[in-house]
Protein backbone atom coordinates (compact mmCIF):
# COMPACT_ATOMS: atom_id res chain seq x y z
CA UNK A 1 0.00 0.00 0.00
CA UNK A 2 1.53 3.35 -0.83
CA UNK A 3 0.07 6.49 0.68
CA UNK A 4 1.26 9.90 -0.39
CA UNK A 5 0.18 12.83 1.89
CA UNK A 6 -0.24 16.40 0.96
CA UNK A 7 1.48 19.07 3.41
CA UNK A 8 2.08 22.65 3.71
CA UNK A 9 3.67 23.95 7.08
CA UNK A 10 2.49 27.11 6.49
CA UNK A 11 -1.76 27.20 6.24
CA UNK A 12 -3.56 28.33 3.41
CA UNK A 13 -1.11 27.32 0.71
CA UNK A 14 -3.03 25.38 -1.39
CA UNK A 15 -3.12 21.54 0.20
CA UNK A 16 -6.70 21.03 -0.55
CA UNK A 17 -7.18 22.41 -3.92
CA UNK A 18 -4.22 20.27 -5.30
CA UNK A 19 -5.52 16.98 -3.37
CA UNK A 20 -8.68 17.75 -5.09
CA UNK A 21 -7.40 18.19 -8.75
CA UNK A 22 -5.10 15.12 -7.90
CA UNK A 23 -8.11 13.09 -7.22
CA UNK A 24 -9.09 13.99 -10.85
CA UNK A 25 -6.33 13.26 -12.33
CA UNK A 26 -5.30 10.29 -10.87
CA UNK A 27 -7.08 6.71 -10.77
CA UNK A 28 -7.43 3.87 -8.52
CA UNK A 29 -6.90 5.63 -5.50
CA UNK A 30 -8.52 5.84 -2.15
CA UNK A 31 -8.81 9.24 -0.24
CA UNK A 32 -8.29 10.55 3.02
CA UNK A 33 -8.86 13.58 4.70
CA UNK A 34 -6.47 14.11 8.08
CA UNK A 35 -7.00 17.69 8.80
CA UNK A 36 -9.56 16.98 11.32
CA UNK A 37 -10.25 20.14 12.97
CA UNK A 38 -11.09 21.59 9.58
CA UNK A 39 -12.10 19.15 6.96
CA UNK A 40 -12.66 20.88 3.64
CA UNK A 41 -12.08 18.03 0.95
CA UNK A 42 -15.81 17.04 1.01
CA UNK A 43 -16.50 20.49 0.33
CA UNK A 44 -15.31 20.21 -3.41
CA UNK A 45 -15.55 15.98 -3.77
CA UNK A 46 -19.11 15.63 -2.91
CA UNK A 47 -19.15 12.29 -1.55
CA UNK A 48 -21.96 10.26 -0.31
CA UNK A 49 -21.34 8.94 3.38
CA UNK A 50 -22.09 5.50 3.43
CA UNK A 51 -21.43 4.96 6.89
CA UNK A 52 -20.76 7.02 10.29
CA UNK A 53 -18.76 6.33 13.07
CA UNK A 54 -17.92 8.15 16.34
CA UNK A 55 -14.82 8.83 17.78
CA UNK A 56 -14.09 8.90 21.68
CA UNK A 57 -10.66 9.22 23.15
CA UNK A 58 -9.16 11.22 26.25
CA UNK A 59 -11.18 11.16 29.38
CA UNK A 60 -12.53 13.89 31.17
CA UNK A 61 -13.39 14.55 35.07
CA UNK A 62 -16.45 15.59 36.51
CA UNK A 63 -16.45 15.97 40.35
CA UNK A 64 -20.04 15.18 41.70
CA UNK A 65 -20.77 18.09 44.11
CA UNK A 66 -23.34 15.92 46.92
CA UNK A 67 -20.17 13.38 47.42
CA UNK A 68 -17.00 16.10 47.37
CA UNK A 69 -16.27 16.87 51.31
CA UNK A 70 -14.11 19.82 50.21
CA UNK A 71 -10.91 18.49 51.21
CA UNK A 72 -8.24 20.02 48.33
CA UNK A 73 -6.55 16.78 47.43
CA UNK A 74 -8.15 16.79 44.29
CA UNK A 75 -6.97 20.16 43.96
CA UNK A 76 -3.22 19.80 45.08
CA UNK A 77 -2.80 16.63 42.51
CA UNK A 78 -3.79 18.49 39.51
CA UNK A 79 -0.90 20.11 37.33
CA UNK A 80 -3.47 21.74 35.35
CA UNK A 81 -5.46 24.20 37.95
CA UNK A 82 -8.19 22.87 36.59
CA UNK A 83 -10.30 22.62 39.59
CA UNK A 84 -11.60 25.44 40.86
CA UNK A 85 -11.56 26.48 44.44
CA UNK A 86 -15.26 25.21 45.31
CA UNK A 87 -14.73 22.18 43.32
CA UNK A 88 -15.75 22.64 39.52
CA UNK A 89 -13.74 20.60 36.77
CA UNK A 90 -12.86 23.60 33.84
CA UNK A 91 -13.08 21.06 30.92
CA UNK A 92 -10.91 23.59 28.99
CA UNK A 93 -7.89 22.85 31.19
CA UNK A 94 -8.61 19.56 32.03
CA UNK A 95 -6.03 17.35 30.11
CA UNK A 96 -7.70 14.32 31.73
CA UNK A 97 -5.00 12.80 33.71
CA UNK A 98 -6.82 11.01 36.20
CA UNK A 99 -4.72 12.38 39.44
CA UNK A 100 -8.09 13.71 40.65
CA UNK A 101 -10.12 10.58 40.05
CA UNK A 102 -8.02 8.18 41.25
CA UNK A 103 -6.81 10.37 44.42
CA UNK A 104 -10.08 11.26 45.32
CA UNK A 105 -10.72 10.04 49.15
CA UNK A 106 -14.50 10.14 48.16
CA UNK A 107 -14.92 8.50 45.22
CA UNK A 108 -16.73 11.92 44.48
CA UNK A 109 -14.91 11.87 40.67
CA UNK A 110 -16.83 10.74 38.10
CA UNK A 111 -13.90 9.99 34.51
CA UNK A 112 -15.55 9.13 31.57
CA UNK A 113 -15.03 9.63 27.44
CA UNK A 114 -17.37 11.84 25.99
CA UNK A 115 -17.66 11.75 22.18
CA UNK A 116 -15.28 13.84 20.70
CA UNK A 117 -15.81 13.47 16.71
CA UNK A 118 -17.01 11.51 14.22
CA UNK A 119 -15.38 9.65 11.11
CA UNK A 120 -17.14 9.51 8.08
CA UNK A 121 -17.11 6.22 5.52
CA UNK A 122 -17.90 8.22 1.85
CA UNK A 123 -18.08 7.31 -1.84
CA UNK A 124 -17.19 9.93 -4.31
CA UNK A 125 -19.22 10.52 -7.29
CA UNK A 126 -16.50 8.26 -9.12
CA UNK A 127 -17.45 5.42 -6.95
CA UNK A 128 -14.27 5.52 -5.05
CA UNK A 129 -13.25 5.53 -0.90
CA UNK A 130 -13.23 8.77 0.84
CA UNK A 131 -12.89 9.01 4.78
CA UNK A 132 -12.59 12.18 6.50
CA UNK A 133 -13.59 13.23 10.07
CA UNK A 134 -14.64 16.53 12.26
CA UNK A 135 -13.74 16.96 15.64
CA UNK A 136 -15.83 18.76 17.63
CA UNK A 137 -14.58 22.17 18.44
CA UNK A 138 -12.03 22.43 20.73
CA UNK A 139 -11.20 19.29 21.18
CA UNK A 140 -8.27 17.37 22.18
CA UNK A 141 -6.87 14.18 20.58
CA UNK A 142 -6.52 15.15 16.67
CA UNK A 143 -3.89 12.81 16.41
CA UNK A 144 -5.70 9.98 17.31
CA UNK A 145 -8.59 11.03 14.73
CA UNK A 146 -5.86 11.21 12.11
CA UNK A 147 -5.13 7.17 12.61
CA UNK A 148 -8.60 6.85 12.66
CA UNK A 149 -9.18 8.13 9.97
CA UNK A 150 -5.73 6.55 8.02
CA UNK A 151 -6.68 3.11 9.53
CA UNK A 152 -10.08 3.18 8.17
CA UNK A 153 -8.75 4.73 4.77
CA UNK A 154 -6.65 1.61 4.62
CA UNK A 155 -9.31 -0.77 5.14
CA UNK A 156 -11.67 0.91 2.59
CA UNK A 157 -8.75 0.29 0.02
CA UNK A 158 -7.84 -3.31 0.70
CA UNK A 159 -11.68 -3.81 0.70
CA UNK A 160 -11.78 -2.63 -3.10
CA UNK A 161 -8.16 -3.74 -4.36
CA UNK A 162 -6.65 -0.40 -4.16
CA UNK A 163 -2.90 -0.28 -4.04
CA UNK A 164 -2.78 3.81 -3.39
CA UNK A 165 -4.33 5.95 -0.86
CA UNK A 166 -3.64 10.17 -1.49
CA UNK A 167 -4.06 12.29 1.89
CA UNK A 168 -4.91 15.80 2.66
CA UNK A 169 -2.91 16.48 5.31
CA UNK A 170 -3.29 19.39 8.19
CA UNK A 171 -1.08 22.81 8.60
CA UNK A 172 1.34 22.61 10.67
CA UNK A 173 4.39 20.11 12.06
CA UNK A 174 2.51 19.12 15.39
CA UNK A 175 1.01 16.19 16.71
CA UNK A 176 -1.77 15.85 13.87
CA UNK A 177 1.13 16.40 11.60
CA UNK A 178 3.36 13.59 13.08
CA UNK A 179 0.16 11.30 12.69
CA UNK A 180 -0.95 12.03 9.13
CA UNK A 181 3.22 11.75 8.00
CA UNK A 182 4.24 8.63 9.66
CA UNK A 183 4.34 5.48 7.38
CA UNK A 184 3.58 7.27 4.49
CA UNK A 185 5.44 6.71 1.42
CA UNK A 186 5.70 10.13 -0.02
CA UNK A 187 5.09 13.66 1.72
CA UNK A 188 3.75 16.16 -1.51
CA UNK A 189 4.76 19.84 0.32
CA UNK A 190 2.82 22.43 -0.95
CA UNK A 191 4.70 25.79 -0.24
CA UNK A 192 4.21 29.33 -1.60
CA UNK A 193 7.07 31.75 -2.54
CA UNK A 194 6.56 34.21 0.23
CA UNK A 195 9.27 35.22 3.09
CA UNK A 196 6.75 32.92 5.58
CA UNK A 197 5.83 30.09 3.39
CA UNK A 198 10.13 29.35 2.75
CA UNK A 199 10.21 29.73 6.83
CA UNK A 200 7.58 26.93 6.62
CA UNK A 201 8.61 25.10 4.48
CA UNK A 202 12.11 23.97 5.97
CA UNK A 203 10.24 23.48 9.03
CA UNK A 204 7.76 20.64 7.49
CA UNK A 205 10.96 19.38 5.60
CA UNK A 206 12.70 18.80 8.42
CA UNK A 207 10.21 17.29 10.13
CA UNK A 208 9.98 14.60 6.79
CA UNK A 209 13.79 13.69 7.65
CA UNK A 210 12.72 13.22 10.81
CA UNK A 211 10.70 10.99 10.15
CA UNK A 212 12.52 9.32 7.42
CA UNK A 213 9.59 10.68 4.53
CA UNK A 214 10.53 11.09 1.47
CA UNK A 215 9.80 14.39 0.32
CA UNK A 216 8.45 16.27 -3.30
CA UNK A 217 7.32 20.11 -3.63
CA UNK A 218 5.01 21.64 -5.05
CA UNK A 219 5.40 25.80 -5.40
CA UNK A 220 1.76 27.25 -5.74
CA UNK A 221 0.60 30.89 -6.50
CA UNK A 222 4.69 30.63 -8.15
CA UNK A 223 4.83 33.64 -10.06
CA UNK A 224 3.61 36.17 -6.77
CA UNK A 225 7.06 36.72 -6.05
CA UNK A 226 9.33 34.98 -8.15
CA UNK A 227 12.76 36.17 -6.46
CA UNK A 228 11.25 33.56 -3.55
CA UNK A 229 10.06 30.65 -6.09
CA UNK A 230 14.10 30.84 -7.51
CA UNK A 231 14.91 30.27 -4.01
CA UNK A 232 13.08 27.58 -2.97
CA UNK A 233 13.78 25.72 -6.34
CA UNK A 234 17.55 26.45 -5.16
CA UNK A 235 16.78 25.25 -1.77
CA UNK A 236 15.43 22.19 -3.04
CA UNK A 237 18.00 21.28 -5.25
CA UNK A 238 20.35 22.05 -2.23
CA UNK A 239 18.50 19.52 0.46
CA UNK A 240 18.38 17.09 -2.80
CA UNK A 241 14.24 17.58 -2.77
CA UNK A 242 12.02 16.89 -5.94
CA UNK A 243 10.51 19.97 -7.27
CA UNK A 244 7.31 18.79 -9.04
CA UNK A 245 6.19 21.92 -10.31
CA UNK A 246 5.07 25.24 -10.01
CA UNK A 247 1.89 26.29 -10.34
CA UNK A 248 0.94 29.68 -11.26
CA UNK A 249 -1.56 31.85 -9.26
CA UNK A 250 -4.95 31.75 -10.44
CA UNK A 251 -7.78 33.36 -9.00
CA UNK A 252 -10.21 30.84 -10.99
CA UNK A 253 -9.69 28.57 -7.84
CA UNK A 254 -11.28 30.50 -5.39
CA UNK A 255 -14.30 30.37 -8.11
CA UNK A 256 -13.99 26.90 -8.85
CA UNK A 257 -14.11 26.18 -5.37
CA UNK A 258 -17.69 28.86 -4.79
CA UNK A 259 -19.15 26.15 -7.17
CA UNK A 260 -17.48 22.98 -5.15
CA UNK A 261 -15.22 22.15 -8.75
CA UNK A 262 -11.59 21.77 -9.00
CA UNK A 263 -9.64 24.09 -11.42
CA UNK A 264 -9.09 21.15 -13.64
CA UNK A 265 -12.76 20.80 -14.01
CA UNK A 266 -13.70 24.08 -13.83
CA UNK A 267 -11.53 25.97 -16.08
CA UNK A 268 -8.97 22.61 -18.08
CA UNK A 269 -7.27 24.83 -20.27
CA UNK A 270 -5.85 27.93 -17.90
CA UNK A 271 -2.24 27.18 -17.19
CA UNK A 272 -2.84 26.38 -13.58
CA UNK A 273 -4.41 23.53 -14.47
CA UNK A 274 -2.23 22.65 -17.38
CA UNK A 275 0.25 22.70 -14.44
CA UNK A 276 -1.47 20.63 -12.61
CA UNK A 277 -2.11 17.98 -14.97
CA UNK A 278 1.97 17.71 -15.19
CA UNK A 279 2.45 17.52 -11.90
CA UNK A 280 0.10 14.46 -11.47
CA UNK A 281 1.91 12.70 -14.38
CA UNK A 282 4.81 12.87 -12.79
CA UNK A 283 3.02 11.40 -9.48
CA UNK A 284 1.80 8.83 -11.21
CA UNK A 285 5.53 7.97 -12.01
CA UNK A 286 6.51 7.81 -8.32
CA UNK A 287 3.79 6.14 -7.70
CA UNK A 288 5.33 3.35 -10.40
CA UNK A 289 9.16 3.25 -8.78
CA UNK B 1 -11.09 54.77 26.83
CA UNK B 2 -10.01 57.65 24.40
CA UNK B 3 -6.57 59.28 23.25
CA UNK B 4 -5.37 61.28 20.82
CA UNK B 5 -3.16 59.96 18.20
CA UNK B 6 -2.49 63.03 16.41
CA UNK B 7 -3.84 61.96 13.61
CA UNK B 8 -7.27 60.24 14.74
CA UNK B 9 -8.62 58.91 17.37
CA UNK B 10 -6.95 55.65 19.16
CA UNK B 11 -9.10 53.54 21.59
CA UNK B 12 -6.73 52.73 24.72
CA UNK B 13 -6.17 48.64 24.94
CA UNK B 14 -3.88 48.55 27.50
CA UNK B 15 -3.83 45.29 29.73
CA UNK B 16 -6.53 43.71 26.90
CA UNK B 17 -5.38 40.64 25.27
CA UNK B 18 -6.66 40.69 21.59
CA UNK B 19 -6.17 37.44 19.76
CA UNK B 20 -6.62 36.69 15.94
CA UNK B 21 -7.42 33.24 14.87
CA UNK B 22 -9.18 31.72 11.95
CA UNK B 23 -10.09 27.80 11.31
CA UNK B 24 -8.30 27.68 8.09
CA UNK B 25 -4.61 28.28 7.38
CA UNK B 26 -3.19 30.88 5.46
CA UNK B 27 -6.18 33.52 6.11
CA UNK B 28 -4.07 36.49 6.97
CA UNK B 29 -3.59 36.28 10.67
CA UNK B 30 0.05 37.23 11.08
CA UNK B 31 -0.70 40.36 8.24
CA UNK B 32 -3.39 41.54 10.82
CA UNK B 33 -1.63 40.82 13.59
CA UNK B 34 2.07 42.58 13.00
CA UNK B 35 -0.10 45.41 11.18
CA UNK B 36 -2.79 45.93 14.08
CA UNK B 37 0.39 45.41 16.55
CA UNK B 38 2.44 48.57 14.65
CA UNK B 39 -0.20 51.13 13.98
CA UNK B 40 -1.14 50.51 18.37
CA UNK B 41 2.54 50.70 18.80
CA UNK B 42 2.86 53.99 16.59
CA UNK B 43 -0.35 55.59 18.53
CA UNK B 44 1.93 55.38 21.76
CA UNK B 45 0.72 52.36 23.21
CA UNK B 46 2.49 49.53 24.87
CA UNK B 47 1.86 46.50 23.29
CA UNK B 48 3.48 43.01 23.48
CA UNK B 49 3.34 40.44 20.54
CA UNK B 50 3.38 37.36 21.20
CA UNK B 51 4.02 34.69 18.81
CA UNK B 52 1.44 31.36 19.81
CA UNK B 53 1.78 30.02 16.33
CA UNK B 54 4.78 27.65 17.95
CA UNK B 55 4.58 25.18 15.08
CA UNK B 56 5.20 27.37 12.66
CA UNK B 57 5.90 31.27 13.72
CA UNK B 58 5.68 33.71 11.30
CA UNK B 59 5.16 37.31 13.47
CA UNK B 60 9.33 38.13 13.69
CA UNK B 61 9.33 37.66 9.70
CA UNK B 62 7.41 41.00 9.24
CA UNK B 63 8.35 42.85 13.16
CA UNK B 64 12.10 41.75 13.22
CA UNK B 65 12.49 42.16 16.09
CA UNK B 66 16.33 42.22 17.99
CA UNK B 67 16.22 38.43 19.96
CA UNK B 68 18.06 39.72 23.31
CA UNK B 69 16.84 36.67 25.34
CA UNK B 70 16.42 32.41 24.54
CA UNK B 71 15.53 29.90 26.50
CA UNK B 72 14.53 26.36 26.87
CA UNK B 73 11.01 25.38 26.87
CA UNK B 74 10.55 22.16 29.38
CA UNK B 75 8.22 19.61 30.34
CA UNK B 76 8.34 17.15 33.00
CA UNK B 77 8.92 13.28 32.12
CA UNK B 78 9.06 10.54 34.65
CA UNK B 79 12.16 8.90 35.23
CA UNK B 80 12.56 5.80 36.49
CA UNK B 81 15.08 3.99 38.90
CA UNK B 82 15.00 0.44 37.35
CA UNK B 83 16.64 -0.96 41.32
CA UNK B 84 13.40 0.51 42.66
CA UNK B 85 10.78 -0.63 40.28
CA UNK B 86 9.00 -4.14 40.78
CA UNK B 87 7.52 -3.85 37.58
CA UNK B 88 4.06 -3.49 39.60
CA UNK B 89 2.14 -2.23 36.17
CA UNK B 90 0.50 0.44 38.56
CA UNK B 91 2.07 3.93 36.36
CA UNK B 92 1.22 1.96 33.16
CA UNK B 93 -2.07 1.02 34.00
CA UNK B 94 -3.42 4.12 35.36
CA UNK B 95 -1.70 6.64 32.69
CA UNK B 96 -3.90 7.58 30.38
CA UNK B 97 -1.66 8.89 27.65
CA UNK B 98 0.15 5.27 27.27
CA UNK B 99 3.24 6.88 28.10
CA UNK B 100 4.58 4.19 30.22
CA UNK B 101 4.69 0.73 29.11
CA UNK B 102 5.37 -1.82 31.77
CA UNK B 103 7.24 -5.13 30.28
CA UNK B 104 8.31 -7.56 32.99
CA UNK B 105 11.56 -6.59 34.10
CA UNK B 106 11.73 -3.16 32.72
CA UNK B 107 9.20 0.11 32.58
CA UNK B 108 9.80 2.25 29.33
CA UNK B 109 8.91 5.69 28.99
CA UNK B 110 7.60 6.87 26.06
CA UNK B 111 8.55 10.71 26.73
CA UNK B 112 6.60 12.23 23.45
CA UNK B 113 3.19 10.98 24.69
CA UNK B 114 3.34 12.37 28.41
CA UNK B 115 1.78 14.91 29.84
CA UNK B 116 3.50 15.86 32.72
CA UNK B 117 0.81 15.09 35.25
CA UNK B 118 2.64 13.55 37.89
CA UNK B 119 0.09 10.84 38.41
CA UNK B 120 3.01 7.88 37.63
CA UNK B 121 4.82 9.25 40.62
CA UNK B 122 2.23 9.66 42.98
CA UNK B 123 0.71 5.94 41.98
CA UNK B 124 4.27 4.20 42.34
CA UNK B 125 4.32 2.14 45.77
CA UNK B 126 7.95 1.84 46.04
CA UNK B 127 8.67 5.05 44.64
CA UNK B 128 10.71 4.36 41.52
CA UNK B 129 9.64 7.08 39.74
CA UNK B 130 11.00 10.60 39.88
CA UNK B 131 10.11 13.65 37.37
CA UNK B 132 13.18 14.66 34.88
CA UNK B 133 12.73 17.48 32.37
CA UNK B 134 12.70 17.59 28.45
CA UNK B 135 13.15 20.43 26.10
CA UNK B 136 10.44 20.84 23.49
CA UNK B 137 11.25 23.90 21.94
CA UNK B 138 12.60 27.26 22.57
CA UNK B 139 11.01 30.86 23.84
CA UNK B 140 12.56 34.09 22.59
CA UNK B 141 11.58 37.60 23.23
CA UNK B 142 12.91 40.67 21.62
CA UNK B 143 12.04 44.39 20.93
CA UNK B 144 11.06 45.03 17.30
CA UNK B 145 10.55 48.65 15.85
CA UNK B 146 8.22 51.08 17.58
CA UNK B 147 9.14 49.47 21.16
CA UNK B 148 7.47 46.50 20.42
CA UNK B 149 7.87 43.91 23.24
CA UNK B 150 8.15 40.19 21.26
CA UNK B 151 8.16 36.60 22.47
CA UNK B 152 7.65 33.63 20.53
CA UNK B 153 7.94 30.42 20.89
CA UNK B 154 9.36 27.71 18.20
CA UNK B 155 8.44 23.94 18.43
CA UNK B 156 10.69 21.30 18.30
CA UNK B 157 10.85 19.34 14.86
CA UNK B 158 9.66 16.46 15.84
CA UNK B 159 7.81 17.20 18.84
CA UNK B 160 3.84 16.32 19.11
CA UNK B 161 3.24 18.70 22.50
CA UNK B 162 2.62 22.43 20.78
CA UNK B 163 -0.12 23.04 23.89
CA UNK B 164 2.72 23.61 26.95
CA UNK B 165 4.87 25.15 24.64
CA UNK B 166 1.66 28.07 24.14
CA UNK B 167 1.09 28.35 28.16
CA UNK B 168 4.45 28.86 28.30
CA UNK B 169 4.55 32.21 25.45
CA UNK B 170 1.41 33.45 27.01
CA UNK B 171 2.89 33.65 31.09
CA UNK B 172 5.27 35.60 28.92
CA UNK B 173 2.97 38.86 29.47
CA UNK B 174 3.32 41.61 30.64
CA UNK B 175 0.69 43.76 32.67
CA UNK B 176 -0.62 47.16 31.42
CA UNK B 177 0.75 46.10 27.87
CA UNK B 178 -1.99 45.49 25.18
CA UNK B 179 -1.13 42.02 23.79
CA UNK B 180 -1.59 41.28 20.05
CA UNK B 181 -1.63 37.26 20.41
CA UNK B 182 -1.16 35.27 16.96
CA UNK B 183 -3.02 31.74 17.03
CA UNK B 184 -2.43 28.61 15.14
CA UNK B 185 -4.36 27.24 12.36
CA UNK B 186 -7.27 25.14 13.33
CA UNK B 187 -9.83 24.64 15.68
CA UNK B 188 -8.34 21.75 18.68
CA UNK B 189 -6.53 22.00 22.04
CA UNK B 190 -3.32 24.06 20.37
CA UNK B 191 -6.33 27.26 19.54
CA UNK B 192 -8.11 26.68 22.90
CA UNK B 193 -4.77 26.78 24.80
CA UNK B 194 -4.13 30.18 22.89
CA UNK B 195 -7.20 31.88 23.20
CA UNK B 196 -8.31 30.62 26.59
CA UNK B 197 -8.63 34.06 28.39
CA UNK B 198 -8.47 36.94 25.50
CA UNK B 199 -10.86 39.99 25.72
CA UNK B 200 -11.83 39.63 22.07
CA UNK B 201 -10.63 37.73 19.13
CA UNK B 202 -10.60 38.78 15.23
CA UNK B 203 -11.13 36.20 13.11
CA UNK B 204 -9.83 36.48 10.01
CA UNK B 205 -11.23 34.78 7.01
CA UNK B 206 -11.35 34.84 3.80
CA UNK B 207 -14.72 34.40 1.75
CA UNK B 208 -14.81 31.01 -0.52
CA UNK B 209 -16.30 27.70 1.41
CA UNK B 210 -12.94 26.75 2.78
CA UNK B 211 -12.61 29.90 4.32
CA UNK B 212 -16.42 29.71 5.89
CA UNK B 213 -16.38 26.13 6.71
CA UNK B 214 -13.34 27.05 8.89
CA UNK B 215 -14.79 30.50 10.37
CA UNK B 216 -18.26 28.29 11.64
CA UNK B 217 -16.21 25.92 13.64
CA UNK B 218 -13.49 28.43 14.77
CA UNK B 219 -16.26 30.50 16.00
CA UNK B 220 -18.01 27.80 18.07
CA UNK B 221 -14.56 27.51 20.24
CA UNK B 222 -14.71 31.34 21.01
CA UNK B 223 -18.84 31.07 21.81
CA UNK B 224 -17.37 27.76 24.07
CA UNK B 225 -14.72 30.28 25.95
CA UNK B 226 -17.32 32.93 25.74
CA UNK B 227 -14.60 35.84 23.86
CA UNK B 228 -16.15 38.70 21.84
CA UNK B 229 -15.65 37.42 18.73
CA UNK B 230 -15.43 40.02 15.07
CA UNK B 231 -14.07 39.12 11.88
CA UNK B 232 -11.97 40.48 9.33
CA UNK B 233 -12.65 39.21 5.86
CA UNK B 234 -9.45 38.98 3.88
CA UNK B 235 -8.62 38.60 -0.03
CA UNK B 236 -12.76 39.88 -0.53
CA UNK B 237 -12.88 40.59 -4.02
CA UNK B 238 -16.64 41.76 -4.24
CA UNK B 239 -18.71 39.55 -1.65
CA UNK B 240 -19.57 36.31 -0.83
CA UNK B 241 -22.82 36.11 0.54
CA UNK B 242 -22.85 32.43 2.39
CA UNK B 243 -20.38 34.28 4.43
CA UNK B 244 -22.41 37.38 5.08
CA UNK B 245 -25.53 35.85 5.64
CA UNK B 246 -23.70 33.59 8.39
CA UNK B 247 -22.37 36.77 10.27
CA UNK B 248 -25.51 38.50 10.26
CA UNK B 249 -27.27 35.56 11.48
CA UNK B 250 -24.90 34.98 14.00
CA UNK B 251 -24.46 38.70 15.36
CA UNK B 252 -21.19 38.54 14.39
CA UNK B 253 -19.10 42.02 13.21
CA UNK B 254 -17.23 42.22 10.51
CA UNK B 255 -14.35 44.99 11.74
CA UNK B 256 -12.72 45.51 8.11
CA UNK B 257 -12.73 43.82 4.87
CA UNK B 258 -9.10 43.55 3.31
CA UNK B 259 -9.00 43.50 -0.40
CA UNK B 260 -7.79 40.78 -2.98
CA UNK B 261 -5.15 43.01 -4.23
CA UNK B 262 -2.16 41.49 -6.36
CA UNK B 263 0.11 44.17 -4.46
CA UNK B 264 -0.34 43.59 -0.71
CA UNK B 265 0.39 40.10 -1.68
CA UNK B 266 3.14 41.33 -2.84
CA UNK B 267 4.18 43.05 0.16
CA UNK B 268 3.45 40.66 2.45
CA UNK B 269 5.61 38.10 0.61
CA UNK B 270 8.30 40.09 1.12
CA UNK B 271 7.48 40.10 5.21
CA UNK B 272 6.34 43.73 4.55
CA UNK B 273 3.71 45.94 7.13
CA UNK B 274 1.67 47.11 4.44
CA UNK B 275 0.42 49.82 6.37
CA UNK B 276 3.96 51.30 6.61
CA UNK B 277 4.76 50.03 2.53
CA UNK B 278 1.50 50.46 1.21
CA UNK B 279 -0.58 53.94 2.90
CA UNK B 280 -3.50 53.16 1.55
CA UNK B 281 -4.10 50.17 3.45
CA UNK B 282 -3.72 52.29 6.88
CA UNK B 283 -7.43 52.97 6.85
CA UNK B 284 -8.25 49.38 6.44
CA UNK B 285 -6.45 48.98 9.95
CA UNK B 286 -7.79 52.44 11.57
CA UNK B 287 -11.27 50.85 11.12
CA UNK B 288 -10.02 47.50 12.70
CA UNK B 289 -9.15 49.63 15.49
CA UNK B 290 -11.92 51.74 15.98
CA UNK B 291 -14.08 48.49 15.49
CA UNK B 292 -12.43 46.93 18.28
CA UNK B 293 -13.87 49.25 20.52
CA UNK B 294 -17.77 47.91 19.75
CA UNK B 295 -16.12 44.37 20.20
CA UNK B 296 -14.75 45.03 23.62
CA UNK B 297 -18.30 47.36 24.91
CA UNK B 298 -19.90 44.39 24.00
CA UNK B 299 -18.20 42.31 26.23
CA UNK B 300 -19.23 44.91 29.21
CA UNK B 301 -22.91 44.47 28.33
CA UNK B 302 -22.44 40.54 28.28
CA UNK B 303 -20.16 41.30 31.71
CA UNK B 304 -23.04 43.48 33.40
CA UNK B 305 -26.05 40.75 32.26
CA UNK B 306 -23.60 37.94 33.87
CA UNK B 307 -24.11 39.41 37.22
CA UNK B 308 -27.22 40.36 36.97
Amino acid sequence: MKEFVVVSGKGGTGKTSVVASLACLIEGKALADCDVDAANLSLVLSPRILEQKEFAAGKRARIITEKCTSCGICRDMCRFDAISGDFVVDTVSCEGCGACFFFCPASAVEFETPLAGHCYICATPADEPFVYAELFPGEENSGKLVTMVRTEARAQAERFGLSRILIDGPPGIGCPVISSLTGTSLAIIVTEPTASGIHDLERVIELTRHFQIPAAVIINKSDINLDCTDSIEHYCVQKDIRLLGRLPYESAISEAQRQGKTIVQYAPDLPAAKAMRGISEQIKTLYKE
Amino acid sequence: MRSEDGEGIMIDLSGMTITMASGKGGTGKTTVAVNLARLLAEAGQEVQYLDCDVEEPNGHIFLRPSIVSSSASRVMVPVVDQEKCTSCGECGAKCQFHAIVNLPGDTLIFPGLCHGCGLCSAVCPTGAITEGVRDIGVIEKGKGAKEIEFVHGILNVGEAMAVPLIKEVKSCRKDGYVQIVDAPPGTSCPVVATLNGSDAVIMVTEPTPFGLHDLKIAIDVARMLDIPTGVVVNKDHGGYPPLYDYLETSNIPVLAVIPEDAEIARHCSRGLIILESLPRCMDIFQSLAANLEGLLDTRSVHGRRAHL
